[in-house]
């Protein structure tokens, strides 16, 4: 089950939802609704599911909807039509006292503007939420004072929010979001009041955070690069509607519709694709016990000049050059053992082309791709690293083309190693 | 005939707005006169306002003197201090002493009041937005007319004294207090009171944890304005019988002293800038923490 379901919800702001709502069944739009009715359609049908412990992201442009459908989720604004369930619960119909206990219990929320109590120590902010659930003041502080470590503001809980620059401050935001040990975290632009820098240093926080914590989260932006860093899924918002909703690789490389395509023309692939994604299989590998003849022979056949050697639980160990191949052949060694080099840089398939970018200009070899168990996964040659590039945002290079161009890459490198 | 055609208005009957007052002030004093009457008798002069004042007469004056000088070096700087000392001072030499308390006695009554009803009034109004519509243009009437006005049914259903002062000081100086309570108010952020919701706190701690903190600066302000319009009244409340300070201006007025007039005005003077300093400097010192 998931953990949120939202369903058909729909926001009307004005005085007489019921016009516009009769003119969304007929299937008008927003600005033919407002044009007609006067109402302002907030959110206009919309629909998706997110799963326990998936980041979720919105991502829209101003007057999206985005904001209103996020304050849908906690009852900050109660939808004029649709349901919304949490945890099998429909929250739409919940009344004051279950909305209030839902908040407590479930979900807590962050702001685009941090939204912090500025009459409030940084303490007392991050504790808001418990004192709320009059918990006493000692364990609302003790369990304050571990959540701003956690955000690396340790030291500053006696100061007030006015004191601390705009990215400290947000980390109150999220402090005092976390402290209450939320389900569910709903965090509405969060970063969007940050300067890039900043923006980016706290991105990569909470992804940190996130693999620790492992929490529900809904992250609204409308920053595409955000949506696509951050999110397991992101749902594309225009005019109060869902156009899209699928993986960051799924909206780039299959945009629903030409708003979506206009949307993700100018995103930097690099920074959205994936060691995984781009990766070529090892075919050839050698182990410690071949010979060197051996090993020759499959390089000489794949027109390379170096190979990877693994064990047979295809754990790395390293690599072998033709050159030493050839030399050990001549001294008449019986296997690999002398001459496997170790100084062969490894990735995750999870780190992005940007990443690699950095990487492999001082790999003496191709990278290779390993799991946890420091399992080979795949290779990838820096020639590939600009052809996925390549491939992604040009739709017109085929695939035989493609792989021309790896193959002479990896010739290259080949000869350069 | 001709006159009445080319001014179409006097065709007009005349609309008795200054009888159907009249009617309605005699109707609700024969409702209600009698209960306002015994408080009158229970909460002025002699009663509680009047212990009060004796309370404070009591205090020898050199005591009473230094320790409001305390009071406003502990919430004001040394300078107001310093003035209050002098000016204290000032008025006893004056032989305005008696006068001072009961005056001081007027306006923080008054005040307290004003507070205890404005407060609540003000919270009311930045809630709901059909009640801001009704309460703002009372407030607007009872700011604007004559403050004369109110003086005579005061006395009607309070008798001369030390009530209908209140009563009239009060209905002058209460507005800021709403106004500026609702004002507060409506002025916090709204994603702050966004966040204090979203962590499911009920209204009453949406309102004493978050909104009236941040309201308090301003809320301050409209105390600040009360004072200041109570002791602008003290003049006219003399006229319906409030003793102190305003009954020896008035004096001074109607014998034609204009030193005895003077005197007992610097005296209202020492008194304001006093009040004024020590109420603003709470209001400022609650600003530069918050």
């Amino acid at each position: 089950m998931a953990k949120i379901e939202v369903k058909n919800v729909t926001k009307v702001f004005g005085n007489h939802p019921d016009k516009a709502l009769k003119l969304v069944e007929e299937g008008y739009s927003k600005d033919e609704i407002m044009e007609k009715t006067g109402q302002a359609v907030g959110v206009l049908r919309a629909s998706f599911e997110v799963e326990e412990g998936e980041t979720f992201v919105v991502m829209g442009l101003s007057g999206s909807g985005k904001s209103t459908l996020i304050r849908c989720l906690n009852l900050l604004i109660t939808p004029t039509e649709g349901t919304v369930i949490m945890d099998g619960e429909d929250i739409t119909a919940m009344n004051d006292e279950q909305i209030k206990t839902m908040r407590k219990s479930k979900q807590s929320m962050v702001f685009q503007r941090f939204a912090l109590f500025p009459h409030r120590t940084i303490l007392d902010n991050t504790a808001f939420g418990l004192e709320i659930q009059k918990i006493d003041k000692q364990e609302r502080e003790e369990r304050a004072l571990k959540t701003l470590e956690m955000v690396g503001l340790k030291g500053w809980e006696n100061r007030y929010p006015e004191q601390l620059s705009g990215g400290m401050q947000q980390r109150v935001g999220l402090a005092r979001a976390l402290t209450v040990d939320p389900e569910i975290l709903l965090m509405d632009e969060a970063f969007s009041a940050l300067d890039p820098l900043i923006r980016r240093e706290m991105q990569d926080e909470l992804l940190d955070l996130q693999e620790k914590m492992n929490k529900t989260i809904v992250f609204i932006t409308h920053d595409l690069d955000e949506a696509l860093k951050i999110g397991d899924r992101v749902a594309l918002m225009k005019d109060g509607v869902i156009v899209q909703i699928g993986t960051p690789e799924d909206i780039l490389t299959n945009p629903a519709n030409e708003y979506v395509a206009k949307f993700v023309e100018d995103v930097d692939m690099s920074k959205v694709l994936t060691a995984e994604g781009i990766m070529n299989d090892p075919e050839v590998l050698a182990f410690p016990k071949d010979g060197p003849r051996v090993a020759l022979r499959k390089m000489r056949e794949e027109g390379i000049s170096s190979i990877f050697v693994v064990d047979r639980n295809r754990r790395l160990v390293g690599y072998v050059m033709a050159e030493d191949a050839a030399k050990a052949a001549d001294r008449g060694d019986q296997d690999l053992t002398q001459i496997i080099k170790e100084d062969v840089i490894t990735v995750k398939p999870e780190n992005t082309l940007n990443e690699l970018f950095e990487v492999s200009a001082s790999a003496p070899v191709p990278l290779v791709v390993v799991n946890e168990e420091h399992k080979i996964q795949g290779i990838i040659i820096r020639g590939t690293i600009l052809a996925g590039l390549v491939k992604q945002t040009d739709e017109l290079i085929e695939t035989k083309g493609e792989n021309d161009i790896e193959k002479e890459t990896s010739g290259d490198v080949g000869q350069n190693t | 005939m001709w006159d009445k055609i080319l001014n179409p208005i006097d065709l007009i009957p005349n609309i008795p707005v200054a009888s159907a007052v009249e009617r309605a002030n005699d109707w609700l004093l024969g409702l209600i006169g009698d209960y306002t009457r015994a408080f009158s008798y229970a909460f002025g002069d002699r009663g509680f306002m009047g212990e009060v004042v004796d309370a404070l007469l009591w205090v020898p004056p050199s005591v009473l003197i230094l320790l409001i000088t305390l009071l406003a070096w502990k919430l004001s700087s040394r300078t107001v201090a310093l003035f209050t000392l002098i000016g204290l001072i000032l008025i006893y030499n004056m032989g305005y002493w008696v006068g001072a308390i009961e005056t001081i006695t007027l306006i923080l009554v008054s005040v307290a009041i004003s507070i205890a009803i404005g407060v609540p009034m003000g919270i009311l109004t930045a809630r709901s937005d059909k009640v801001h519509r009704i309460v703002w243009p009372i407030l607007d009437f009872m700011q604007t007319m004559p403050a004369f006005v109110y003086l005579i049914p005061a006395v009607f259903f309070f008798r001369i004294g030390m009530v209908s002062a209140m009563i009239a000081t009060v209905v002058f100086s209460m507005p800021p207090v709403i106004r500026l309570t609702g004002l507060g108010i409506r002025q916090v952020s709204v994603e702050v009171v966004e966040a204090a919701a979203a962590f499911g706190s009920s209204e009453w701690q949406k309102l004493t944890m978050v909104q009236m903190p941040l309201a308090k600066p301003t809320i301050m302000a409209g105390i600040n304005q009360c004072i200041m319009l109570a002791l602008s009244m003290v003049v006219i409340a003399a006229m319906i019988g409030a003793k102190g300070l305003g009954s020896s201006v008035l004096r001074g007025i109607q014998r034609l002293d204009i030193g005895g007039g003077f005197a007992s005005g610097l005296g209202v003077v020492i008194l304001a800038i006093i009040l004024d300093r020590i109420t603003q400097s709470t209001r400022q010192e609650k600003t530069a923490e918050e």
